[in-house]
């Protein structure tokens, strides 16, 4: 065949054509665009179907995102200044309202001046991380800060003594040096159980002993130069205050001289519109007022930051100020309660004689039983009041360390990342836990780990939250009442450990059995088989569940406002839109939030991608 | 140290020793057993004492007696009949009914949005992915709450009032005029059924089993044989023609139910102009099984009567009504109309009660009522039925937020099924859309499943966070109003967390199942 071929061959070529530039259609942008938007007919359509759909949503969005308004005082104001410039209300965004509430949205309630504090254990937080996001940048000794860094947060955020979070941190201390010692002599379970039982003791009652005693002593000695020197600064502080009010109704009159002006040239530019005439004068004269009326508001509200901040000064003063005044007598009268209160107890009928309520007791019992109880009962009352008063009034006045701050003055960003953050430090390990649990063969604790993560699961963290904010009163022993923020986090931690132990199982499970044998055929025990070979595996496969999870747990943080927190979303909106200057605005409240949350979740995300691709170790 | 490792030789010679509980493997579990179920033990003891104390305490004791006494409160949102007199119990089942119809709403169309978006964002167009990329990332990265929220201010702040809709407003209705959407909520037709109208129903069922009985039928000769019977074409000709068919055949010879008037306390009328003239203005009261409302109004209007009229969804209301002379005529199935004129007598002996020789006997069996406003009085649409902003938003919400999440799975289960299958299938010489159909899906299916209906269980509870816009979902009601006006906290969100749990593991327990069923089978 080919002889026959090449007999017919009359010509042969013996040097390359010149290259030639490609066909137009198949190179650069156009062969791009051929291939990738307009292939066929039916991807065309889609294309322009969806290039139609793109521009409308855009041509509605962009203008109003960027056309809006930064400085206004209020509602109508920013429309006004909207019609100024020739747009109707509904074409420019009021971002005036992010401005002036942003403290709000990020910090929630939180006394003005001391907004370092969470600043500061927010950047802590990225130095805490660091080790453990990026381990290979930074030096392993790093992660000694990170173990201490929960224990700083918490007192940076809630503030109190100085010697809290040590106190906190020397029962892990304890804990740890218990066990190294008994270890040797009673077996791991039987240290790990004494090392427990020694934390306990010592978080639950040497603890709070140590620091009570500690306040005292501090406080004992200033009680006689508190008593001289609060009222001077209560009167200081409030002649400050006048001072400033002074100052800012001097703000408020010029201000408001200025928008009378403003209004006038507003008028006058909606006018000139209508007819046509040359604005740019009139524009520019506007657009100086509302710089004039920008800087003044700028010092009016540095003005009521300063105010804000005096008044909560006179406020703790005062309250100082009352208890320090009572100090002594409440001193006095406490033994005098006490034996009161004893004797009361000790005296009564045998009828009533174990009682702690005087409600709903059955008819039986007589009516002067009943009167003795209450008498009781109102004697032990008023007893633990005073104890309280009285330790209270130490603890304020010999305060080493910084100002607390109660849970319902967070709010905001701060409070969904406090929240957040707590729950995925204490879930993912307990959740690991309970994934080891339920893998487990011992019957109990592998049954007891399928109901809880069932249960848990089952159920909405709605419905959970209901009961930490209405049910655990009634679970916990009578009269114990906690902050409602940590009942939150519990229960967030709770709901999320769930999630992670079935993300966890499933890595577990994927894992080949070989590995199992092998730790096994190793002759490590169990923790080291777990610690060393399969809990490291497995995480890693669990890494993209573990971060959605964490993700939802981040979202969810927005539930807090259905048990009265004060969260970023619903409860900022509501307060936002109660106050009168700005009645009825709705998309600015959700454009910013969002995008706060969609930022902080979309990089977990590409995060958890990362770190994927980093500890991948097969198919390289 | 083999005495220690196996269990199968001779017992060490010293018998057992306390220390082997905590050394020897073979106890060892046992005693941390032990321990443990003494520590579960201790701790639930420990609630419980707790709880008891606690309830004393308060004056309250654990009983479930609160569900059957009255509600006491209004919901606006109900699929049964239900009013303020019904027990909490009822008020209960209607939030769970609420719960379950916002959540398979949202299961459905969260299905359909997700497997378009996740078959579009594996597209070969360049821009489509992209924007599918945007969507999904863009509703899972952001709180389900400010997507309720969002919508619901959508909804309710920029749709039109009901008064644009009249002739003289701005507002029209979209869909052909058959739908309304108010800043109220989306006023849509509404089905009148007679009791021939289950005929329809019945030949559209038994259309479907023969469907799906020739689907197998056509497979088992396929199996036999080797040759195909094209389905599509009978399986629709099945479908429709019956159905239609007996549509017109039960038009033709039946009218939807009739209705009769029961007038309270007339004199000297026994006709309905004769009764108008009597009474003057009339207040006309119906029941929702009766309220055929355009006909009987346009009936009233055409007699020539000035009549207000009010609409009870719960029937012993609009009788109790009626026997407090709130209302001069009711309107009632023709059937039990004597029954109800006795149940009026026994609640209200000193009124007579007149049965009006009146029928309203005209419309089809089965026949749309389409919204119309109202043109003078309060703005109203009379005729459909409407829809609230709340279900919409939370429904919305619920789809939008779920379905990027299905886009995902889809994706992914897409994905998972490897190239070389539909290679292998086309080499074979299987067309692309039976490829599709008989190799890709059903192994992509097996991928997808588990996680959709976790989504679907995600859905479910997600959509407990109707409180944020106040659809009466159980939560709302059980977990909500109940427990705040009878302070039954304890047993409020006892049952409503049963309620979830029962749903969640029902669901997981049919997953399940399903699992097993489309394991792959390997050795």
């Amino acid at each position: 065949m080919s002889e026959v071929h090449a007999e017919t061959v009359r010509f042969v070529r013996d040097t390359m054509l010149p290259e030639q530039e490609p066909p137009l259609t198949e190179k650069g942008v156009v062969k791009w665009l051929r291939e990738n938007l307009f292939s066929g007919w039916a991807n065309t359509a889609l294309t322009l179907v969806t290039i139609y759909v793109v521009y409308t949503a855009l041509s509605a969005v962009l203008p109003w995102i960027f056309g809006g308004v930064w400085n206004a005082g209020n509602l109508s104001e920013c429309r006004s200044i909207l019609e100024a410039f020739g747009k109707t209300s509904h074409e420019g965004a009021c971002w005036a309202v992010i401005q002036e509430r942003w403290n709000q949205f990020l910090f929630g309630f939180y006394p003005q001046d001391l907004y370092w504090r969470p600043i500061l254990t927010f950047l802590l937080l990225f130095v805490a991380l660091a080790p453990i996001l990026f381990s290979e940048f930074v030096p392993r000794q790093m992660i000694w800060f990170t173990a201490i860094f929960p224990f700083v947060a918490v007192w940076l955020i809630w503030g109190g003594s100085f010697w809290l979070p040590i106190f906190a941190l020397a029962g892990f201390a304890i804990a740890g040096g218990l066990y190294s010692v008994l270890s040797d002599r009673l077996g791991g379970a039987g240290a790990g159980l004494v090392a427990l039982i020694g934390a306990v003791l010592w978080w639950g009652w040497m603890a709070p002993t140590a620091s009570d005693t500690l306040h005292r002593m501090i406080a004992t000695p200033q009680v006689a130069s508190a008593k001289v020197e609060l009222p001077v600064e209560i009167e200081r502080l409030g002649a400050a205050i006048a001072e400033i009010d002074g100052q800012r109704a001097e703000l408020r009159e010029q201000i408001s001289a200025l928008l009378a002006e403003k209004e006038e040239i507003q008028e006058r530019l909606v006018a000139g519109r209508a007819e046509g005439a040359d604005l740019d004068a009139d524009l520019a004269a506007f657009a100086e007022v509302r710089d004039r009326i920008a800087a003044l508001r700028d010092a009016d509200s540095a003005l009521s930051r300063e105010r804000a901040i005096l008044s909560d000064q006179q406020t703790a003063a005062n309250l100082l100020n009352n208890r320090v005044g009572n100090i002594e007598r409440l001193e006095a009268e406490l033994p005098t309660l006490r034996e009161t209160a004893t004797r009361l107890r000790a005296s009564l009928p045998p009828t009533v004689a174990s009682l702690q309520v005087a409600q709903n007791l059955p008819p039986s019992i007589p009516e002067e039983d009943v009167d003795a109880l209450e008498a009781a009962l109102s004697a032990e009352n008023t007893l633990v009041n005073t104890e309280i008063a009285v330790r209270e009034t130490y603890t304020s006045l010999g305060l080493v360390g910084l100002r607390p701050v109660g849970s319902t003055q967070l709010g905001g960003f701060l409070l969904a990342i406090t929240v957040g953050v707590s729950g995925i430090v204490l879930s993912l390990p307990l959740g690991i836990l309970l994934a080891l649990g339920r893998q487990s063969d011992m019957f109990i604790i592998n049954k007891f780990s399928i109901v809880f993560i069932e249960v848990i699961r089952g159920v909405p963290l709605i419905v959970w939250l209901f009961t930490a904010s209405l049910l655990l009163n009634y679970f916990l022993p009578p009269g114990t009442n906690f902050d409602i923020m940590l009942r939150v986090i519990i229960m967030v931690t709770l709901f999320s450990a769930a999630y992670i132990a079935e993300v966890v199982r499933g890595g577990l499970a994927a894992l080949p059995r070989g590995q199992y044998e092998a730790a096994d055929a190793l002759g490590l025990d169990y923790a080291k088989a777990m610690r060393l070979i399969i809990l490291p595996q497995a995480l890693k496969i669990s890494i993209p569940g573990i971060v959605n999870t964490f993700i939802g747990l981040f979202k969810d943080t927005t539930l807090v406002v259905f048990v009265g927190l004060f969260d970023p979303l619903k409860q900022m909106a509501d307060s936002i839109r109660a106050d009168a200057n700005w009645t009825g605005i709705y998309w600015e409240l959700f454009v910013f939030p969002g995008l706060i949350f969609f930022i902080l979740c979309y990089s977990m995300g590409r995060y958890s991608m990362y770190l994927e691709r980093k500890l991948q170790r097969e198919h390289r | 140290m083999t005495t220690t490792t196996d269990p199968q030789s001779s017992p060490p010679s010293e018998g057992f020793r306390l220390s082997q509980l905590i050394y020897d493997t073979r106890y060892r579990s046992l005693t941390i057993q032990v321990i443990a179920s003494m520590l579960i033990a201790l701790g639930l003891a420990w609630l419980i004492n707790n709880t008891i104390q606690n309830l004393e305490a308060l004056g309250k004791s654990f009983s479930f007696g609160f569900l059957s006494s009255p509600s006491g409160y209004d919901i606006n949102q109900r699929l049964v009949e239900y009013d303020s007199q019904a027990t909490h119990a009822r008020a209960a089942l209607v939030g769970i009914l609420n719960t379950l119809l916002v959540a398979f709403l949202g299961c459905v169309l969260a299905t359909i949005l997700g497997v378009i978006v996740g078959v579009l964002r594996l597209s070969h167009n360049w821009l489509v992915s992209r924007v599918m990329a945007v969507y999904v990332e863009g509703f899972r990265n952001v709180p389900l709450l400010l997507w309720i929220l969002l919508i619901f201010a959508i909804m309710t702040e920029s749709m039109p009032r009901v008064r644009d809709f009249r002739p003289d407003g701005e507002a029209s209705m979209s869909l052909f005029g058959l739908v309304a959407v108010t800043n109220q909520g989306t006023f849509i037709p509404r089905m009148g059924w007679s009791s021939g109208s289950i005929f329809i129903v019945l030949t559209l069922l038994v259309s479907i089993g023969a469907v799906v009985y020739m689907r197998r039928w056509a497979r088992r000769k396929q199996e036999a044989t080797g040759e195909q019977t094209p389905l599509l074409p009978y399986a629709l000709g099945i479908l429709i023609v019956p159905t239609v068919l007996s549509f017109f055949a039960v038009n033709a010879f039946t009218t939807r139910s009739e209705q009769n008037l029961i007038v309270v306390n007339a004199e000297t009328a026994t006709t309905l102009e004769a009764y108008a003239e009597e009474q003057g203005r009339m207040t006309l009261c119906y029941l929702p099984d009766t309220a055929r409302s355009v006909t009987l109004m346009k009936h009233l209007r055409e007699t020539g009567v000035a009549f207000r009229y009010n609409e009870y969804l719960a029937r012993e209301r609009a009788l109790r009504e009626m026997s407090r002379d709130r209302c001069s005529i009711l309107a009632v199935p023709a059937a039990d109309a004597q029954a109800t004129i006795d149940r009026l007598t026994a609640m209200n002996g000193s009124n007579s009660y007149t049965l009006l020789d009146e029928t309203l006997m005209e419309g089809n069996a089965i026949e749309p009522f389409v919204p119309k406003v109202t043109e003078s009085g309060i703005p109203n649409f009379e005729g459909g039925t409407i829809v609230r902003n709340q279900l919409i938003a939370l429904w919305l919400a619920l789809s939008l937020y779920t379905s990027a999440f299905i886009a995902e799975i889809v994706r992914a289960g897409i994905l998972s099924v490897s190239k070389g299958q539909t290679e292998a299938a086309f080499a074979l010489g299987i067309r692309p859309g039976r490829t599709m159909r008989l190799v890709i899906l059903p192994q992509a299916l097996r991928v997808i499943i588990p996680p959709l209906i976790s989504q679907y269980l995600n859905l479910t509870k997600n959509s407990s966070l109707a409180l944020a816009v106040g659809y009466m979902d159980v939560r709302s009601t059980l977990g909500g109003i109940t427990v705040n006006q009878t302070g039954r906290e304890l047993e409020g969100i006892l049952l409503l967390g049963l309620f979830y749990l029962v749903v969640s593991l029902g669901i997981s327990t049919v997953m399940n199942i399903y699992n097993n069923a489309v394991k792959l089978k390997e050795r």
